[in-house]
């Protein structure tokens, strides 16, 4: 329990950062995991290539919606090319539990992810390259 | 209901001491396996048939001359002809060995279908079915140009017959251009048992077959496919004691006489050319391939396991738990059940949400008390979409099952409600 919803899993979940829409966002892309229903959209604003601002709307497992909180905390500030480059493992050591070893639930964690990098691509016009689905 | 009623309709500890994996603890505690409505666990004269299979008979079947391929063409058959008479079938030919429900329907969809249905025919379904029971007439329909209708279902998750026949602001849904009639006997999520036989007397009266997906009705009660006077029955055989890969699509002799082959391919066939073939006689026109051989061979001894409880026996062991369960559970703090409120009509099967918590944290919580229950939208997205919820929880139970799980689950609904509070 303990490892699985520590508390800063129940804290975000319950309290999420960054909950909401942007007005006018340059990037706005929503995925779903079509094997439990989970999803989440997330809204960035761009100036320069600079991530200026940062709203989610998502329903789904604490662990998809804590996940997203925390992945949208550390986007603000970053340029698109730094938010692209955050991998699966920076993502799992942000959120702090171990799930490498469960392949159902790391879905639901890699989903805020998966939404950010591929509204990234789909602005920047380039394909998802990565297989995040791994 | 106490406890000591429920334990008297079944020796449930003698039951569970002939499945290996509930001595198994998970996470420190023993297995609490509340998710037979996915898959069911197997008895270890199950298991062991299929190794004997493997270890002593293994040969391809309707082939050779020698003495393995013919017994293991006899075991093959004779587990065909346990399952027919099992389901009270006219003739062992009736029964068609399949992978499970899914291809069943499949096969259904495909040779019956595409050979029967016109343009504006249409096909009568619930809201509340499978995708295994929508998605194949969905694509049917696309290459048809038939139409999908759907029963509604009612705050109570039961069926609104009255819309068969239409009001005045509803046209009815069940008229002489529906062919097909295809629902669940057991919603696999609000547990309700649909009157098959009164629905299925009202298909004939238009000239419609009825189709039934027995996946959640066969493993857990008596069925006669007479009885109920239905035309197709597909089920699977992991759900019912038996091993995954196997399935059978019961359909009457003379539709299924009728009936284009399904797949092409060896054992399908009567006499090849490089131009044309002919095919073979039911049910083998319906099995290319080598089919699952042992693994029919250990469904047929998961049927002789059952019948040896008794389905009238499971039956009542299973409503004693449900009745236990809808009450214990009503006593869980914002726990919401969806499906029938009473034990009438309704198969071992309780979905639910709890508060706000995500029924996948439900799940999760529990899963470290020891308890399997599964947590999505059960394959059922429409009908989820119907009650705008994203998923639910699900607690199904099966003859080897007990009081005292229940119990430990609502201890652990407890344990999430006040860690998500």
């Amino acid at each position: 329990m303990d490892d699985l919803y520590r508390e800063i899993i129940l804290e975000h979940s319950k309290h999420p950062h960054n909950a909401g829409t942007l007005d006018a966002p340059d990037i706005s892309h929503e995925e779903h995991n079509p094997l439990c229903g989970d999803r989440v959209r997330i809204d960035l604003q761009v100036s320069n290539g600079t991530i200026t601002d940062v709203r989610f709307l998502g329903r789904g497992c604490a662990i998809s919606q804590a996940s997203a909180s925390l992945l949208t905390d550390e986007l603000r500030g970053k340029t698109l090319d730094e938010a692209r480059g955050i991998s699966k493992e920076d993502l799992l050591d942000l959120i702090g539990i171990p799930l490498d070893k469960n392949p159902v639930r790391i879905k639901c964690a890699l989903l805020s992810l998966k939404t950010m990098k591929t509204g990234i691509y789909n602005y920047l016009g380039t394909q998802l390259e990565e297989d995040l689905d791994d | 209901m106490t406890v000591s009623e429920i334990a008297s309709s079944l020796d449930v500890q003698a039951i569970r001491q002939q499945f290996p994996i509930l001595q198994r603890e998970i996470n420190g505690h023993p297995l609490a396996f509340l998710d037979s409505a996915a898959s069911s666990q197997k008895p270890q004269r199950v298991i062991d048939r299929l190794s004997q299979y493997y270890e002593h008979t293994n040969a391809n079947v309707h082939r050779g001359v020698y003495t393995l391929s013919e017994e293991a063409t006899l075991a093959y058959e004779q587990a065909r002809a346990t399952v027919a008479r099992w389901l009270g079938a006219a003739s062992h030919r009736e029964v068609i060995f399949t992978r499970n429900t899914t291809e069943a329907i499949n096969l259904v969809a495909r040779a019956w279908g595409d050979a029967n249905l016109r343009p504006g025919d249409r096909i009568l379904l619930s809201i509340a079915e499978h995708h295994s029971n929508l998605v194949p007439w969905q694509m049917l329909a696309q290459r048809t140009g038939a139409h999908l209708d759907f029963l509604r279902i009612d705050g109570e998750g039961r069926l609104i017959l009255e819309d068969l026949d239409g009001s005045a602001d509803r046209p009815p849904l069940l008229t002489e251009r529906t062919k097909l009639v295809a629902l669940a006997h057991q919603s696999n999520v609000l547990g309700t048992i649909h009157p098959i036989r009164e629905i299925a007397a009202r298909a004939h009266e238009v000239g419609a077959l009825m189709l039934v997906d027995a996946a959640q009705s066969v493993p857990h009660m008596p069925i006669d496919v007479q009885a109920l006077d239905i035309d197709f029955l597909a089920f699977s055989g992991h759900k019912m004691c038996g091993p995954t890969g196997i399935g059978a699509l019961w359909g009457r002799r003379k539709i299924l006489e009728a009936m284009p082959p399904f797949l092409g391919g060896g054992s399908m066939i009567s006499h090849v050319s490089l131009e044309s073939s002919t095919y073979a006689a039911i049910p083998a026109r319906f099995e290319a391939g080598t089919p699952a051989i042992g693994e029919a061979i250990a469904l047929a001894e998961a049927v002789d396991f059952l019948t040896s409880v008794g389905m009238e026996r499971i039956a009542q062991h299973e409503h004693a738990l449900l009745v236990y369960a809808l009450e214990q559970l009503a006593n869980v703090e914002g726990l919401r059940i969806y499906g029938p409120s009473t034990a009438q009509d309704r198969g071992a099967v309780v979905s639910f949400t709890l508060e706000d918590v995500h029924p996948h944290d439900v799940a999760a919580v529990l899963d470290r008390e020891g308890l399997a229950l599964r947590a999505g939208h059960h394959c059922c997205q429409p009908l989820h979409a119907h009650f705008d919820i994203p998923a639910t929880a699900r607690a199904s139970f099966y003859l080897y099952n007990e009081p005292s799980e229940i119990d430990r689950l609502v201890a652990g609904l407890n344990k999430a409600r006040k860690l998500f509070a």
